[in-house]
């Protein structure tokens, strides 16, 4: 795909939601039908435009889960008690409902999978959904380099696309992933139990390999954490990507 | 809550970006004006809750671009940055 050429404005497209999925008590994927969609990267993500009766309009980034389908787009939502959009996105949207979205944005936070150089995540809560486009990408690519993820969650019920997770890791001699749980654990847990740091990222990642790129997304505090802690483990600056959502997600 | 807790990535902004330029902006290089390191706007610091848009630099934390809109009018002062590299070509 071409680097700063003139791709042109971004139109808004109206999308169908065509499947609800709900992933946890606080999460749900809204399978999207969006003519005209042209196409997006993994790690690409959308932003949601909802307009009121009165014409008032709320917009937000959510990332795009999946990777290219056609004018299918999948969107995973966090519902943020005090959100402005993902209560409606996540409790009120039906299927058949439409909602405006352009995109795909962003050519920063991406992975195509183009090399075979080694894919190191690291993910705090919904973090992981422009992470998981991309590990599902990479399963479809056949053949693919190392990959390794890290994901953090409060508690075992709000991992996301864990059963899938689960069996991507066990399909995949060359993907690890480590699970740690932050607040609670249950009986017999063998995950890591504590906030990341620098130990368990060198644990899991098996250390910087030079070619690596690091994809980090999460909470601001936990990217800044994560991103520290991987240039301190000796990887280059440039190749520890970035996507923070903010204090409360967004 | 802090400031630092606001942070965002350059890639929040590259809708609004994208609507100006009309192209991926993320990807673009660019040179900050008080301590010379060079960055793709993907990787600066983004501030989404002030009166409008400020990138700042990661490295030194100067303000490299300002976006503020009212009503039908936007206005955007790069005075930050010294240098912006795109790519032309393959």
């Amino acid at each position: 795909m071409a680097g700063a050429a003139v791709l042109g404005r971004l139109n808004w497209l109206l999308a169908e939601l065509v499947e609800l999925v709900p992933e946890t008590p606080r999460v749900k994927s809204l399978v999207l039908a969006a003519p005209g969609w042209p196409g997006h990267r993994p790690g690409q993500h959308v932003d949601v435009r909802l307009t009121a009766e009165d014409g008032y309009q709320a917009q937000r980034s959510y990332s795009i889960a999946t990777p290219p389908d056609g004018e299918r787009v999948v969107l995973t939502v966090e519902r943020l008690e005090d959100g402005e959009v993902s209560p409606f996105l996540v409790d009120e949207l039906l299927v058949g409902d439409r909602i405006e979205l352009r995109g795909p944005i962003g050519g920063y936070f991406v992975w195509d999978g183009a090399d075979r150089a080694p894919l190191h995540l690291v993910a705090g809560g919904s973090g992981i959904v422009p992470l998981m486009a991309m590990l599902r990408h990479r399963a479809g690519l056949g053949s693919a380099g190392p990959a390794a993820l890290v994901y953090s969650a409060r508690t075992e019920g709000e991992l996301i696309y864990r059963e899938e997770l689960d069996r991507l890791a066990a399909d995949d001699g060359a993907l690890r992933i480590a699970y740690t749980l932050t607040r609670e654990r249950p009986p017999g847990w063998t995950g890591y139990d504590r906030r990341i740091d620098p130990g368990m990222l060198g644990e899991v990642l098996g250390g910087a390999d030079p070619n690596a790129t690091a994809f980090v997304c999460g909470p601001t505090r936990f990217v800044e954490v994560a991103a520290d802690a991987l240039v301190g483990l000796g990887y280059e600056p440039g190749r520890v990507r970035t996507e923070r959502f903010g204090p409360s997600g967004r | 809550m802090e400031n630092a807790d606001l942070k965002l990535d350059g890639n929040a902004a590259a809708g609004e970006l994208r609507e100006i330029f009309g192209a991926e902006m993320t990807i673009v290089r660019a040179t900050c004006g008080s301590c010379g390191a060079v960055r793709e706007m993907g990787a600066l610091s983004v501030y989404l809750h002030a009166p409008g848009t400020v990138f700042r630099c990661p490295g030194c934390d100067a303000v490299l671009v300002r976006i503020v809109r009212a009503e039908e009018r936007l206005w955007l002062d790069p005075s930050g940055v010294s240098c912006l590299e795109l790519r032309t070509g393959a």
